[in-house]
């Protein structure tokens, strides 16, 4: 008895106008980015580091949620897409929140913002967003709750690309607060579509719940089994309010079983990479000795980053509603 | 007034009737079902060929949100929405502002409502002081200024000892309380929990929220022989729980809403707020127990859930939007939809909103429980004339209730009402 | 209607001797994708010139971004040596309103200020709408509007002439 609708990231041509989510984007969208990405990071080397293919147009960072970093380095993508970028801090508070959010996208549109970068705290605010802006307002979901994170997404498989080339012979192992994580989601949904065979999503039964496996994971609760033989690790960062919540006795008893130190890194394949979306908490879900050494690649990570957020915005810019 | 409802298809679930005749209604009441006399000289004569004749819904849960918001207009518009959507008596939740637990402001709704002139109102008691869940209501006094039983609408009370005494209480004068089954604790969510709300990122409500809850309940049954009308039960392992209450004996009822009829979890599509709802919608294997249990009468009543919600709590994102649903003028069509699908006879789909939702008052009704939801020489004049097969859009817009808010906008349904009838006198007509 | 023969192979000879004579000492060969970059892979080679020839893009810096969008196929620039200082000869293979060699030069100008920037192109078929000359052209021709003409190259690397109606498929 449903009515269907088409997906609202894309446009009657099935071309990409906002980024919401990674699900349901088709394989050759998501190819096409990273390789829009790539000509983008050789940008990023030159003399002068501007393009100007978003030039005249207003970017609008809302950020209902904090996120120095985050909204940074949205911020230096628009502006090296040669944007004009506007951030506003919108602080959530319960007095300010069906009026924050709707009276907010009606303002801003009579400023003639061209496009919303959006972090919120609640999962599906972008998709009200969207639906409620001026036709010609792209949206870019900067983080929507515990939903996605498309770009963090985009560019953790912009970095699997770069050192691994073949998505299809791949074991990836995502590990720690998954439920809790959009980051987790958005991974999930890339790898799976780029198809790679086996994605381990590992932690304790209360973060990575069995319902899971219907997002196309094998689901692990023991350690060395989910890291064992593993191209890819990619370590979520534990949140201290999940230990008051009754979902963690404490951080010390996660990082004796879930956190990745040599030990547990040498069950993996030697030549496996160690990603983290940031920031990280030493000692927590993640060793320094690992964080700092030769298999990290937290670095670079930052660096797509950076390239992936201008071919998003390029790539949503030169479709139309 | 008189009035002669001419060859409709009269369909009474409780005396089994199905056959095309006239019903002649004189002072409010019922004068005759069969060929009109010739002495009978109708003020107004309906037309119903073609139409069905049914006795008028019975709704066992709408929200009329007052006392509240008297300067909105919302009773006289949740009003006319129920005589709209054919119904003639309707049960109000107490989760008003303030909410119904002093007798002065049943007696005020009533009254209000009474002035009205359409359908019959019977209020719900607050079960418990400002449904704070510790000090009980004066049961006795609500219940002389009107009141059908005793609720606490959405809020559980946490406190088992309260809750023990408060059925124990009621079980004194034979009273009825209806409680929405959910743990307090398990029950924060705003979606099912599953692979869905997980895929989502939405907090999720598991199904032992329902049947922790079901169990204590049915604990305080056994010890107190207090009657208990569950109210909205959403997934199927608590459907089957009350399956075997009943089978045990237990003095319970229950009913289900048209939302959870018809919708899954899946609905919620790109975080829908109008799917934003409590109990939250389940998945498939659930909707097919509620249809299960609504056919093999585990389930007694259907009930429209209405809730008008404000826009501006609608359009919020999923987990802050207000939960609910208009639902008063979709109940018959969604009734009826359900009706076609499973292949029901049309007495029996009709049965869960006329005469069952009057089974489960019982008592409380008085006198009236005699001709409530069916048809009879005598009875009470409350009518409901729809067309069957003609099939409707669903726009926010066009309906009566403020509430605009609704699962099913742009659906086409089945089931135009064409008059309604109460107390013998004509509250609608769209003929 | 007449139809028009181009030889690819009889005009690129021509061109190569036309950028031979363009050529200043250090000068680099930078080629307009895709076709100018086929045409400066081999005149690199039949020019004697050391090292690889530039490849150039306009995908970031064109006008019409709005209309068209972020092209699925653009290629990448790659530019092998330094650009300041140095004399530029781009290559390209049909030169028609100008607007594709002004968006390249803006990239050019990206990496760097080059001494000079000159132009050679196996076709030029008028038709300008910016103020830009090339310094060689091995053909000249005129084309109505809706047709469009691109250099093609089979797997052996031989070079022809494709001409299409605009809209028509490939």
């Amino acid at each position: 008895m449903m009515l269907p609708r088409r997906n609202p990231q894309l446009n009657a041509h099935g071309e990409l106008v906002h980024l919401l989510s990674i699900e349901g984007l088709p394989r050759a969208v998501i190819h096409q980015i990273l390789d829009t990405a790539g000509t983008f990071l050789s940008v990023n080397d030159r003399e002068v580091k501007k393009v100007p293919l978003l030039r005249g147009k207003s970017v609008f960072n809302l950020f209902f949620e904090n996120s120095t970093r985050t909204r940074t380095t949205f911020e230096i993508a628009a502006k090296r897409l040669s944007a004009d970028v506007i951030n506003l801090d919108i602080a959530r508070s319960s007095t300010a929140k069906g009026e924050s959010l709707l009276d907010t996208i009606a303002n801003l549109s009579a400023m003639h913002a061209d496009m919303f970068v959006v972090r919120h705290g609640e999962s599906g605010a972008p998709y009200l967003i969207a639906q409620h802006c001026a036709p010609h307002v792209h949206v870019v979901n900067a983080g929507d709750g515990r939903h996605a994170h498309p770009t963090q997404g985009l560019l953790d498989m912009y970095t699997i690309r770069h050192f691994k080339q073949d998505f299809t012979r791949l074991t990836v192992a995502i590990v720690g607060d998954i439920v809790h994580s959009r980051v987790a989601r958005s991974d999930i949904h890339a790898l799976t579509t780029l198809g790679v065979p086996e994605v381990r999503a590992v932690g304790p039964k209360t973060l990575v719940p069995g319902d899971l496996r219907e997002m196309g994971v094998r689901v692990c609760h023991d350690m060395a089994e989910g890291i064992r033989g593993a191209d890819v690790i990619i370590m979520l960062r534990l949140q201290n309010e999940r230990m008051s919540g009754a979902l963690l006795p404490s951080a010390g008893e996660f990082f004796k079983n879930y956190g990745l130190t040599p030990d547990k890194l040498a069950l993996a394949k030697p030549d496996a990479i160690v990603m983290h979306p940031g920031p990280i908490n030493r000692g927590v879900e993640i060793d320094s000795a690992v964080a700092d050494g030769r298999q990290s690649v937290i670095l670079p990570q930052v660096t797509f980053g950076i390239a992936v957020r201008m071919a998003v915005m390029s790539t949503i810019a030169g479709n139309t509603a | 007034m008189k009035i002669l409802i001419r060859q409709g298809r009269v369909v009474d679930p409780a005396t089994g009737r199905d056959e095309v005749t006239d019903i002649a209604i004189a002072a409010g009441r019922i004068v005759a079902i069969g060929a009109a006399s010739a002495d009978f000289h109708a003020n107004r004569t309906l037309d119903a060929q073609g139409l069905v004749v049914a006795p008028g819904l019975v709704d066992l849960a709408v929200r009329l949100r007052e006392p509240g918001h008297e300067h909105e207009g919302m009773l006289e518009s949740e009003m006319a929405a129920a005589v709209a959507g054919g119904v003639t008596s309707l049960v109000c939740l107490p989760d008003t502002d303030p909410p119904l637990d002093e007798p002065g402001l049943v007696e005020m709704l009533k009254f209000r409502a009474r002035n009205l002139n359409q359908a019959h109102v019977y209020p719900l008691g607050a079960l418990t002081r400002g449904l704070a869940g510790e000090v009980l209501t004066e049961m006795a006094e609500l219940t002389e200024s009107g009141c059908v039983g005793f609720s606490q609408a959405e809020v559980p009370v946490k406190d088992t000892l309260v809750l023990h005494r408060a059925l124990l209480y009621a079980a004194t004068f034979g009273y009825t309380t209806w409680l929405r089954p959910q743990d307090p604790f398990l029950g924060n969510g705003v979606a099912a929990k599953g692979p869905l709300a997980t895929r989502m990122g939405l907090t999720g409500v598991p199904v032992i929220a329902e049947t922790i809850a079901l169990n204590t309940i049915f604990e305080l049954v056994r010890d107190t022989q207090a009657r208990v009308h569950l109210c909205r039960l959403s997934s199927a392992a608590g459907i089957e729980l009350v399956r075997r209450a009943k089978a045990e004996g237990l003095p319970v009822t229950c009913d289900v809403s048209v939302n959870h009829l018809h919708l899954t979890d899946v609905d919620i599509g790109y975080f829908n707020a109008a799917m934003r709802l409590v109990p939250p919608l389940r998945q498939q294997r659930d909707r097919d127990a509620i249809r299960a249990g609504l056919a093999d009468g585990t389930i007694d009543a259907l009930v429209s859930d209405h809730t008008p919600v404000d826009a501006d709590m609608k359009t919020l994102p999923f987990a802050e939007a207000e939960p609910g649903a208009t639902g008063l003028e979709l109940l018959l069509a969604l009734a009826l939809q359900w009706g076609e699908e499973a292949r029901r006879p049309l007495s029996e789909t009709l049965a869960s909103i006329t005469t069952a939702p009057v089974g489960v008052l019982g008592e409380a009704l008085g006198s009236l429980a005699s001709s409530a939801g069916r048809l009879v020489a005598g009875g009470v004049a409350d009518v409901c004339l729809f067309d069957p097969g003609e099939r409707w859009a669903v726009e926010p817009g066009a309906l009566r209730s403020q509430g605009k808010h609704t699962p099913f906008a742009g659906y086409q349904l089945p089931g135009r009402v064409k008059c309604t009838i109460v107390a013998g006198h004509i509250a609608h007509e769209a003929f | 209607m007449s139809t028009l023969h181009l030889d690819a192979e009889a005009l690129y000879r021509d061109l190569a001797g036309g950028v031979r004579g363009l050529l200043q000492p250090g000068a680099a060969l930078v080629g307009i994708w895709s076709g100018g970059a086929w045409l400066a892979e081999r005149l690199q080679r039949d020019l004697g010139l050391a090292g690889e020839p530039g490849v150039i893009t306009s995908a970031l810096h064109r006008d019409d971004f709005d209309k068209r969008g972020m092209a699925a196929d653009a290629g990448q620039t790659r530019l092998p040596f330094e650009v300041e200082g140095r004399h530029i000869v781009l290559i390209d293979d049909v030169l028609y309103t100008g607007r594709t060699t002004r968006a390249v030069i803006n990239e050019l100008f990206d990496f760097g200020r080059p001494a000079s920037v000159t132009l050679a192109v196996l076709v030029d078929r008028g038709g300008r709408e910016l103020p830009i000359q090339p310094a060689y052209s091995a053909a000249r021709v005129t084309l109505p509007p809706e047709r469009r003409l691109a250099l093609a190259r089979n797997a052996a690397g031989h070079f022809s002439f494709a001409i299409r109606e605009e809209g028509a498929a490939p």
